[in-house]
């Protein structure tokens, strides 16, 4: 074994090729573990678009559907309740829903494309519990400011009938509205919409 | 080093005898890359096969894509009615009402051409000829007593065998066409080709994307073990 | 901020001897300098057994241990999953690989007389290896729940049922069902997943640690550490790293050429890797015609079947494994490397690996009287192969042995002679196109052809003797 003579840049300049060249392998090898952990297309099939019928729904009635797993809630509003939602801005954190998840269509007051009828994903903003759904005014556990709306039994954020989150609470937005679309006046498509395709 | 001899003897005659005597099977012409024989294939596995047999590991969704087909085109000229794009070709008959008319359940399809191969599915599909003898009238060359009645016979028109006794035994020597199907032969040939080639799809629907991703990884491969052996010569150098 | 880590590294190494570690195993372990093609084979074990932790950790993250979901899960992970079919592929691809690894290992072992003092201990870890690969193969096997899984499994657990008075007992206890069930199924998962891969990680350890506590043998089978430079480092050994770090990262590379090119192109290997009969799903009531268990099994099935009493052939079957452990005492010769060992040895060798690749080969066909009279010989001679050890060893005429380590030529070295012997025997030779001109064309030179074969044997029959 003999030191002398070694050409040492050439040895260093290999020793990084074959680095890189390793480096790229595992970055490639990589690519497949990582993303087989990625929804398959069994996950992506439970992910279709699910159809909700309103033949049925009587006034203030809340139905729930299942959407990528996801409770989806359907609530059918009366006039009452949608009286009660014009008075409640101040005490809300985002009234307009700036900050919040919703398509441009639902971007509005009553979150809703047709105000009668709201549309949310299920899931509390805040870590991810279902609120409950307490449509009484002024219940004794909530208190006399309690105008009805969406009370997450977790950390005790309250939301009203539009989803909208009041202020001084732990959820930081309003509650997500999924894409929609309105196949027909009493069957409502969740899922897709008419804007674009969603995957 | 004569004890070897004597082995190498006993064990070439026995390798040649271990092929038996069995059917010839023909040799199905696959293309994987002939989507268009593929599409045939799905039509006609739905048409033919999957009111017995399901598929229920391929989705019509996957097929849209590998086959470069519009997802509505799917729904409307493949899959059967009321299915969506997302299901798997479920057959529509319950298994329970099958064990009851075939006294077996048909077996689901999507893995045959992985356990039979090409040719054999190609050889049996063609390979039923009349034998009043079993239940529906047919018997089949490659899988004797099979189950199953002969459901392109209209396509393919009756076939019978013609036998001769070797050996003290009845052997088939070859099946011949009554002519009465709707196809010709050749027709049917393709039908039928179409048919597997569109089993060896299902049965392995990421082949085709494996064997084209395969070059790459091992020019790659090849690439760092050039380099690799680069760095090997130049460290190597120091050992005398 | 370069002082910040260098004392956080300083605060690392002062509680973990990191350096000592490195320098004791790699920097400044002394190894051979003249390892062959067969000493690449021990850092390829490893490389694929990372590769099946990985792989199979995956796998388990969609994999469903329950008879009624295991066949459809994988087959989910063969088409549902993202690249699920790569990993699935490089896991089962994996295992074959690991077989012919081992296999080469070890045979490496018996050329170069690597079990022999004072390497017994590692001869002995690397055999407790073998077995619990066997073991994790076998239950990794019944996990995709295809008829040859189930089957396979049925008559490998069927055999515990011979051993006399508590046999049927045991295999019950092992199925945990009067079948193999989903118990079953279950139990292997958990083996397969967690317990097996412990061991086998320990015994990996063992083997490694008891290994540079002697130091590596040699295709000359000398020992290095006899002749030493005064500052106490072998005269003819070298760094581990990094002269075989760089070198075994070649090979990884070639094997990785290989490795992908099944994967890619042949997962199945014609049924020897993948069963085409696995593909259907198991059904207890219908066994397959033809029940084979996947290739790195066959020898020893061979062996089962040879013999004409159940009991008896589970013994033999056994045996055959065991008698492995005992090679470091029945093999009396003091000369370790079969370049300097007898013709006798060579010879016995030689018939060994045709009794081992013959009962390979028998174990993948039907059992036909005439396949098992085969069957029967060569199961004779892989015992005598061991059992006869003793014997012939002891008056075995070894050559001299060298106290250096010699020169054989390198696979580079070696490459003129084999583009010499290209040339010879695919001599260019004028050749008449369809225009009628002269082309020079590389045509195959019968004479050449016989020449060369009868050198070789030739070469064969010197290097027998």
């Amino acid at each position: 074994m003999t030191n002398e003579g070694v050409n040492k840049s050439k040895r260093q300049f290999l020793t990084s090729a074959l680095t890189v060249v390793g480096a790229v392998g595992t970055g490639f090898i990589a690519v497949p573990f990582l993303s087989q952990m990625q929804p398959s297309a069994k996950a992506m099939a439970a992910g279709a678009p699910v159809d909700v019928d309103l033949t049925k729904m009587e006034p203030g009635q809340l139905i729930r559907v299942a959407w990528r797993g996801k409770p989806v809630w359907v609530l059918n509003r009366t006039p009452d309740v949608l009286e009660t939602l014009t008075t409640l801005t101040d005490k809300l954190a985002d009234p307009l829903s700036n900050e919040s998840l919703q398509p441009d269509y639902c971007k509005n007051e009553f979150r809703a494309i047709k105000p009668e009828i709201f549309l949310a994903v299920g899931l509390c903003t805040h870590l991810g519990c279902s609120p409950t759904f307490r449509p009484e005014i002024a219940p004794p556990d909530l208190g006399n400011d309690w105008k009805g709306g969406f009370f997450c039994p977790c950390h005790g954020s309250w939301f009203d009938l539009a989803g909208r989150v009041y202020k001084g609470v732990p959820a930081p937005t309003n509650l997500e509205i999924p894409p929609h679309k309105y196949v027909k006046d009493t069957l409502i498509t969740v899922g897709e919409d008419n804007e674009e395709a969603r995957a | 080093m004569k004890k070897l001899l004597y082995i190498l003897l006993l064990v070439v005659p026995f390798s040649v005898y271990s092929a038996g005597a069995e059917v010839e099977l023909e040799d199905a012409d696959i293309d994987l890359s002939d989507v268009q024989s593929l599409e045939r294939g799905a039509k006609n596995y739905v048409t033919y096969c999957l009111g017995c047999h399901s598929a229920k590991h391929i989705r019509y969704k996957r097929m849209a894509i590998d086959l470069n087909l519009d997802e509505d085109k799917v729904l409307q000229d493949i899959a059967p009615l009321g299915a969506g794009i997302y299901d798997q070709m479920h057959s529509a008959m319950n298994a329970k009402d099958a064990a009851k008319w075939f006294g077996t359940t048909p077996p689901d399809l999507s893995l045959i051409a992985r356990v039979r191969g090409a040719d054999w599915l190609y050889t049996y599909l063609r390979s039923f000829y009349a034998d009043p003898s079993r239940p529906y009238g047919v018997n089949n060359r490659v899988f004797e007593d099979v189950g199953m009645p002969n459901v392109l016979w209209q396509l393919q028109g009756e076939q019978t065998a013609s036998i001769k006794n070797i050996d003290g035994k009845p052997v088939i020597t070859e099946l011949v066409s009554k002519g009465n199907g709707k196809m010709s032969k050749k027709e049917f040939d393709r039908f039928v080709n179409d048919l597997v080639n569109f089993l060896v799809y299902i049965g392995e629907p990421v082949q085709m994307e494996r064997k084209a991703m395969g070059k790459y990884v091992l020019f790659y491969i090849l690439l760092f073990t050039i380099v690799a052996y680069l760095l090997k010569r130049e460290y190597w150098k120091d050992i005398h | 901020m370069k002082n910040r880590i260098g004392q956080c590294t300083d605060w690392f190494l002062s509680r973990f001897p990191l350096v000592k570690l490195w320098n004791e195993h790699m920097a400044h372990y002394y190894a051979p300098k003249n390892f062959n093609i067969w000493y690449f084979f021990g850092s390829l074990a490893l490389f694929v057994l990372v590769n099946q932790f990985v792989t199979g950790i995956m796998l388990t993250i969609n994999y469903k241990p329950d008879a009624k979901l295991a066949f459809d899960s994988v087959e989910y992970i063969m088409r549902d999953v993202n690249w699920g079919w790569l990993v699935r592929y490089m896991h089962s691809t994996g295992a074959s690989a690991f077989f012919i690894i081992v296999y080469l290992h070890m045979f490496r072992g018996v050329i170069y007389g690597s079990y022999k003092h004072p390497r017994e201990l590692i001869w002995i870890f690397g055999m407790l290896i073998f077995v619990a690969l066997m073991a994790e193969a076998f239950m990794g096997y019944l996990l995709p729940w295809g008829q040859m899984s189930y089957w396979g499994a049925q008559v490998i657990i069927s055999l515990f049922s011979a051993i006399p008075v508590i046999g049927d007992d045991l295999s019950l206890w092992i199925r945990g069902d009067y079948v193999i069930a989903d118990a079953t199924l279950n139990r292997f998962f958990a083996f397969h997943v967690i317990a097996v891969p412990l061991v086998l990680l320990i015994l990996v350890f063992l083997h490694i640690v008891a290994l540079h506590e002697v130091g590596s043998n040699n295709p000359d089978g000398i020992e290095i550490k006899e002749s030493k430079d005064p500052f106490g480092v072998p005269v003819d050994g070298i760094p581990f790293h990094p002269y075989y770090t760089v070198k075994d990262i070649v090979g990884i590379g070639v094997f990785l050429f290989f490795f992908a090119t099944v994967i890619f192109y042949m997962p199945e290997m014609g049924g020897y890797f993948l069963e085409h009969a696995n593909f259907i799903p198991a059904d207890p009531l219908k066994t397959p015609e033809h029940i084979a268990p996947v290739w790195y099994f066959t020898p020893f099935y061979a062996i089962l079947r040879a013999v004409p009493d159940k009991f008896a052939g589970v013994i033999a079957m056994g045996g055959a494994i065991v008698v492995l452990f005992l090679l470091p005492w029945l093999d009396r010769c003091k000369v370790k490397s079969i370049r300097y060992r007898g013709g006798i040895y060579k010879k016995a060798v030689l018939l060994f690996v045709i009794s081992f690749i013959g009962l390979g080969y028998l174990g993948t066909q039907p059992a036909t009287p005439g396949a098992t009279l085969v069957a029967r010989i060569l199961t004779v001679i892989y015992f005598g192969f061991f059992l006869l050890m003793p014997l012939y060893t002891r008056w075995e005429k070894t050559k001299p042995v060298p106290t250096r380590l010699t020169h054989q030529p390198s696979l580079e070295e070696r490459l003129p002679g084999w583009i010499e012997f290209f040339n010879e025997v695919f001599p260019q030779t004028p050749v008449k196109d369809s225009h009628g001109n002269t082309v020079m064309k590389r045509r195959p030179d019968r004479t050449a052809m016989i020449n060369a074969l009868i050198r070789f044997a030739k070469k064969l029959k010197e290097s027998l003797d």
